[in-house]
């Protein structure tokens, strides 16, 4: 018996919705049978990190919480991706686009408002797009790959953040912690009464329908389909591949910066130095379990944003640490992009008699 | 009873999913037979070739080598037969030596001395040009496919399959192929040989068997043949003409080129030196010349791909748009068809629709405040696929599931409806079978006629002479002194086509 790939005539949807729940499903099976065999209750490990922050109510509004920045910086990598551009500084963009917030409510004092709560949002979003650029410029100027400088850079912003929070920024009545004062009331983002949603999490919920526009709809989005295409059919249809590097590049670092503005003013208010949280790093794993598509952004950040809190339940009732939901989330990762050679090919077994008869 | 065949084929059935690519084909090999495996692509020469040297298994029928019944398993089993193949994309070592290359495709380790003395020898016995440690990407087109040869014979075959040897060749080097292939065959050596240039056949071969649609048209003597009946049993119709109104003038001059150079592209690409021709309204422009000249840096010129950064290298309609890119060229009226369809002309995971959207976006408006009008994009792929009678599902068929020919139509046809005032195309019929090419052929002809400027880059003389008023040979990123083809010598074109430095220099 031989098992053969064969190319499909066209790619499969089935298949391109099929693969990311399969490899949900594959995580959780396995994560029951890896725990079983280190002598923990897997399945109620697993039922703790995928199931139980959906049925208990009272988790919603963590999981939307973590959902929001995770499905922001997603839509902007998934950008990049479908044109070639690996960004996987985000992390960094999103440390950075805090650090503007930051810096821009602190020039305006303890003056606050919707203009002011604006403006620092625009920081944000500014400080994350400038950061991604340098990697852009790295590598439409000297052909420097994006992703090791990104994913550098991303650990310079580490030594800003330290930098400014442990001196010019630090609060001076904070008992010496490295962090910044907490933000006064009126440079905070709007919450949804009795609970702690903020507005970041309405962003989260309009922006896939915006990408999805562009993406889908728009000749900017047929220019960043083509480049990642093809460059040479890009160029023959009169498309600038540079170009469109930079743009792409610079939305994924603005998305980043923008969810760690909203993080910023919508969450934490101040900055300490475990404000980066591995959100830019596991949107890597959403922008794919959602097929770079950005309603599937959504759905995968919302699975993501899960097992987070799901990780922290898990915690206390079967006592397993919670970077296990690492552990999960990056095998997620690899059975996607394992199986994701079956959108375009499939899988035939040729039984072995018939190779032996001719 | 008289010796059995070489090779003999019976009932050879060949099934993929959804074709039958060989439906019962027979036929016979002598010993020292030069047979012509003829037929339009598609019609299943590759897949019986393939059968033969062991890549494939037949589903069906059998296969007899000197009478006897056997089954090839690898194309290593076909050597140890006898059976030789050179292929028509040839699978060299650019960086390494001949020597090394041939080294590396032998089945038994020969040491390297050994080796270059039967080189030597096997070159002397067929008259073979080739220096044993020159590096593989200084040499031309014929010579590489001499190391191929070279490289089959050194194995004593009593076959030689060769897949469209002559498709990258001058006719100087096509008339030494055809020296040593004869000689070949007074030896004993069976040839396979596949083509569909019919001269060439008629030339060559002592039996031709045309192939169509997988199954097995005739078997017939080209000698008695005209190419007109190979060529209409190939197709199963009758050929048409290419039907153009007599007595055509030109207009004025649409397209002026004027000492266009340009830097080579990467180690392996051709730099353009001092190019300068001017095509007038209505008239069709020939670039000849053997593959690797710097026709593809021509078409990347001319279609604004590569820009230049003077702007009066090249001017449309007097503007000057030499420095402008592909996009703003088109603004002007030029149009371009490169020879790569897939990934080039068009991106093969995309609709037809949206491979419209690539080049027609601008002149046919489907772009409204920045978003695509995508109900306009499939109408004109609608419209396309109508009028130049593509195979395709519609227009929201991939373009990699169409057939070479197929998409070469779709994307000739989303040029040539745009109603372009300057049309480069490269290759416009490469891969594609005579129907469809005639058909190519038909609408760049009417192109010209409603006053617009054609270019057509080909390797394939018959084309040019065929469907050009005018046309230059480029050689070595020169381009010659434009003739017209009414007067044009097809000895004059060979040694242009060759170069100074080529097969001049190989006289001596």
């Amino acid at each position: 018996m031989r098992i053969k790939l064969e190319k499909r005539r066209e790619p499969s949807l089935a298949m391109l919705v099929a693969t990311p729940i399969a490899s949900v499903i594959l995580t959780m099976l396995i994560g029951i049978v890896v725990f079983d065999l280190l002598g923990i209750k897997g399945f109620k490990a697993v039922v703790d990190i995928f199931l139980s922050p959906l049925l208990a109510s009272y988790k919603w509004q963590d999981v939307a919480l973590k959902a929001a920045p995770l499905i922001i910086i997603a839509l902007g990598l998934s950008m990049g991706n479908r044109a070639q551009v690996w960004n996987i500084g985000a992390e960094g963009q999103y440390v950075i686009g805090a650090l503007c917030s930051a810096g821009m409510g602190i020039a305006f004092g303890q003056t606050g408002g919707f203009l002011v709560v604006l403006l620092m949002i625009a920081a944000g979003i500014v400080g994350g797009g400038l950061w991604a650029a340098v990697p852009a410029w790295l590598r439409t100027k000297y052909n420097v790959n994006e992703i090791l400088s990104s994913l550098m850079l991303t650990y310079v912003s580490f030594q800003v953040l330290g930098y400014l929070v442990g001196g010019p920024w630090k609060d001076p009545n904070g008992r010496n912690f490295p962090a910044t004062a907490p933000l006064a009331d009126a440079q905070t983002l709007p919450v949804w009464p009795e609970s702690t949603v903020h507005l970041g999490v309405l962003v989260a919920l309009i922006l896939p329908i915006v990408f999805w526009v562009i993406m889908a709809r728009s000749e900017f989005g047929y220019q960043v389909r083509v480049v990642g295409s093809s460059a040479t059919a890009a160029r023959h249809g009169g498309f600038d591949s540079k170009r469109t590097i930079w743009a792409t590049m610079i939305i994924g670092g603005a998305m980043a910066g923008l969810a760690g503005g909203l993080e910023f003013l919508g969450v934490l208010h101040k900055i300490d130095l475990g404000f980066a949280s591995g959100y830019g790093f596991t949107a890597i794993i959403v922008a794919f379990l959602g097929r770079l598509n950005p309603f599937g952004c959504l759905i995968a950040g919302i699975v993501l944003a899960v097992t987070y809190v799901g990780g922290q339940m898990a915690q206390t009732s079967v006592h397993i640490p919670n970077s296990t939901a690492g552990i999960f989330q990056a095998m997620m990762l690899f059975f996607i992009l394992a199986s994701d050679i079956l959108v375009r090919y499939r899988i035939r077994v040729i039984p072995s008699a018939k190779a032996a008869g001719v | 009873m008289a010796s059995p065949a070489r090779l003999e084929l019976t009932g050879i059935t060949k099934r993929f999913p959804g074709v039958l690519a060989n439906d019962n084909v027979g036929f016979a090999v002598k010993p020292g037979e030069i047979h012509a495996l003829l037929g339009e692509n598609g019609a299943g020469k590759s897949t019986l070739v393939k059968m033969i040297y062991g890549i494939m298994q037949p589903d069906a029928g059998e296969i007899r080598w000197d009478g006897q019944r056997i089954s090839v398993a690898n194309p290593k089993a076909a050597r140890k037969l006898g059976i030789g193949m050179v292929f028509q994309h040839f699978s060299l070592f650019e960086a390494m030596t001949v020597l090394e290359n041939i080294a590396l495709g032998m089945d038994a380790k020969i040491p390297a001395r050994d080796l270059e003395s039967r080189i030597l020898a096997v070159m002397g016995q067929y008259g073979l040009k080739l220096e044993p440690h020159r590096i593989v990407s200084t040499l031309s087109v014929g010579e590489r496919q001499r190391i191929e040869i070279v490289r089959a014979l050194l194995l004593n075959p009593k076959l030689l399959i060769m897949d469209e040897p002559t498709s990258v060749l001058t006719p100087q080097e096509v008339e030494q192929l055809f020296t040593v292939l004869r000689k070949l065959a007074q030896e004993g050596c069976s040839i396979l040989y596949i083509s569909h240039k019919l001269h060439e056949i008629k030339a060559l071969c002592d039996t031709a068997t045309i192939l169509r649609g997988g199954k097995l048209v005739d078997t017939c003597d080209p000698a008695v043949e005209t190419s007109r009946s190979m060529a209409e049993k190939m197709i199963g119709g009758s050929l048409k003409d290419i039907s153009r109104a007599a007595g055509r003038s030109f207009g004025a001059a649409k397209l002026a080129v004027k000492a266009l150079s340009l830097p080579a592209d990467g180690p392996f690409g051709t730099a353009l030196r001092d190019i300068s021709f001017t095509v007038r309204a209505g008239e069709i422009f020939g670039v000849a010349g053997v593959a690797g000249n710097g026709q593809n840096a021509l078409l990347l010129a001319l279609s604004g791909e590569a820009p230049n950064a003077d702007p009066a290298s090249v001017t449309v309609d007097g503007v000057a748009v030499g420095h402008l890119q592909a996009r703003a060229r088109r603004g002007h009226g030029v149009a371009s068809v490169p020879e790569e369809r897939n990934g080039h002309a068009a991106v093969p995971i995309f609709t037809l629709a949206d491979n419209a959207v690539l080049t027609a976006r601008d002149r046919l408006g489907m772009v409204r405040a920045g978003l695509i009008d995508a109900k306009a994009a499939r109408t004109y792929a609608g419209e396309v696929i109508e009028a130049f009678s593509v195979k395709a599902t519609g227009p929201s068929a991939m373009a990699e599931s169409l057939s070479g020919g197929n998409l070469q139509k779709y994307i000739m046809g989303r040029e040539i409806l745009q109603k372009p005032q300057v049309l480069v195309v490269s290759q416009p019929t490469w891969g594609v079978d005579a129907g469809a090419a005639a058909a190519i052929h038909q609408a760049l002809v009417d192109l010209a006629a409603t006053g617009s400027a054609i270019v057509v880059i080909s390797q394939d003389l018959d084309e040019l002479l065929s469907l050009c008023d005018t046309m230059a040979v480029i050689n070595g990123g020169r381009l010659s002194r434009p003739m017209a083809v009414a007067e044009a010598k097809i000895d004059e074109i060979g040694l242009l086509m060759g170069g100074i430095h080529g097969e001049v220099a190989h006289a001596h």
